[in-house]
């Protein structure tokens, strides 16, 4: 017996999918400035580990001696980049969507068990409603990291009209710093993200697109299943 | 017996005809909406440079964007906003170079004159003792590079706004923007005024208190602390005053006119 769940509202698949290709813009054009004074290295004691990026890398991408043009894309998608990260902040906060985004008390901890059954080191995963403890923390991160590079990039962006920004930042090194490290956190994400959805199937990747999931009741004759157990005022799309 | 075909009232679509029809209206229109955005984004990465004028080089839509978030970003300027400054041993010692478009000819500095054209169309020529004459203001500050370096520097000059008091330009402070171009008129800028009339926007004529050294253009220069170094335009040789935009080097190439920071 197949039942109908609804899982993510339309609202929240807009923002998700329009945010990826404005994020991989943003992620590509900020590549183009950064090539102009690329100079930011992993050091430990003395030694360099790895440079940002190699030339090779560069090379591959087309990336060297485009920086006008890497700011001009740079400043149009900043807009809506910012514009939808805010909107997607405003709808979970009035639709109640934030209480299934937001890690709860024990997410933390919980978090660690769902690590350990990923890497199949422990078996059975804590009870869970739309979101487990690691996506919980993984999807609010994300948004608190989105967050810091809006912030980050002003400081850099306009650092003397916006230089309570820029001091809160840390100054505008640190602040160029923190913008850089935010996207390689962002590429890091991605990744892992993939993975996770490649892992977590067809069913989940479709509820991103579609909104419902599929669930299977083996063994039930009963009609009567309530669509949606669990979760109150979920709102539908 | 009336053999109207059977029309049902509508019978509730089963769970399996639910699925197929919402997955395919989502999937359609997720296809169409891809299709759409990658047209979006294959039109902009070919869209029409715009027209070389004061500006160029740019696609027109990511000029339109540059002009419009300047705009916007206008709203927050203010002349009491003050780049923040340091105390002079945290100055370089090694100031960095980092161009030398506009001053490949030798010119001797004896012979120099600061030309300004006043909006009556009289010019003033202005010699370096004249301008040195002025109150003289220091600033240590963050110099930054559009391409991302900054270095924390020692100027000193005159204030750019106490200049034009001296000289009783007050007509020419009311106009949008001022111009400044190289004696060989190879590298040339153009600043709004109230970025202009910063009270941090100086005149330099020495750095790390000594004369300007040639590479850093020697006899004077601008220093615009809140613009990129693209606007800080050394050896100054005239001045212009206008309501419309003056023509500006890298604006010609592609970067944003106002720069400002």
């Amino acid at each position: 017996m197949k039942t109908m769940k609804e899982k993510h509202p339309l609202a929240i698949r807009w923002f998700h999918w329009v945010n990826f290709p404005v994020l991989t813009i943003m992620t590509w054009s900020g590549l183009l400035i950064y090539w102009a004074n690329s100079h930011y290295t992993i050091t430990l004691f003395g030694h360099t580990f790895y440079l940002f990026f190699p030339q090779g890398f560069y090379k591959a991408l087309h990336i060297p001696f485009r920086l006008a043009e890497g700011m001009a894309w740079h400043f149009m998608f900043m807009w809506g980049f910012s514009l939808n990260g805010l909107l997607y902040v405003l709808y979970t906060w009035v639709s109640g969507e934030w209480r299934h985004l937001l890690p709860k008390r024990n997410s933390f901890r919980e978090a660690w068990l769902v690590v350990l059954h990923d890497f199949h080191i422990r078996k059975g995963l804590p009870p869970q409603d739309k979101y487990n403890a690691a996506q919980r923390i993984a999807y609010t991160s994300i948004i608190v990291m989105g967050f810091g590079s809006l912030v980050t990039g002003l400081a850099i962006y306009k650092p003397v009209q916006f230089y309570w920004l820029t001091w809160l930042c840390g100054g505008y090194h640190l602040a160029r710093i923190f913008h850089f490290a935010l996207t390689i956190g962002y590429v890091l994400f991605f990744l892992v993200h993939i993975v996770q959805v490649f892992l977590a199937g067809w069913n989940n990747f479709r509820s991103v697109i579609s909104g419902f999931e599929v669930i299977e009741s083996p063994n039930i004759k009963s009609l009567t299943i309530p669509s949606n157990d669990e979760q109150p005022a979920e709102e539908k799309p | 017996m009336n053999n109207l075909p059977k029309k049902n009232p509508k019978q509730p679509l089963t769970v399996e005809q639910q699925i197929k029809r919402r997955n395919f209206i989502s999937f359609t229109a997720f296809a169409g909406l891809s299709v759409a955005a990658y047209g979006g984004w294959s039109w902009l990465k070919k869209s029409p440079k715009e027209t070389p004028g004061i500006t160029g080089k740019a696609q027109a839509p990511f000029r339109r964007a540059l002009n419009q978030s300047e705009l916007a970003f206008r709203n927050f300027f203010s002349r009491n906003h003050l780049v923040k400054t340091y105390p002079k041993s945290g100055a370089a010692k090694k100031v960095r170079e980092n161009s030398h478009v506009g001053m490949k000819e030798k010119i001797d500095v004896s012979l120099w004159n600061l030309s300004v054209m006043k909006r009556s169309g009289q010019v003033l020529l202005i010699g370096l003792d004249d301008i040195k004459a002025l109150p003289r203001t220091e600033i240590v500050f963050d110099f930054k590079c559009v391409e991302g370096w900054d270095q924390v520097q020692y100027w000193a000059g005159v204030k750019l706004i106490d200049f034009m008091d001296h000289y009783r330009l007050n007509d020419e402070a009311a106009m949008a923007y001022l111009g400044l171009e190289t004696p060989d008129e190879k590298y040339y800028v153009g600043i709004d005024m109230d970025s202009a009339l910063h009270p941090q926007t100086i005149l330099a004529y020495e750095m790390n208190d000594m004369p300007l050294t040639d590479g850093h253009g020697a006899p004077l220069r601008l220093i615009i602390p809140v613009k990129y170094g693209i606007k800080n335009l050394k050896r100054i040789g005239t001045m212009t005053f206008s309501n419309e935009r003056p023509r500006d080097y890298w604006a010609e190439r592609g970067y944003d006119y106002y720069s400002g920071l």
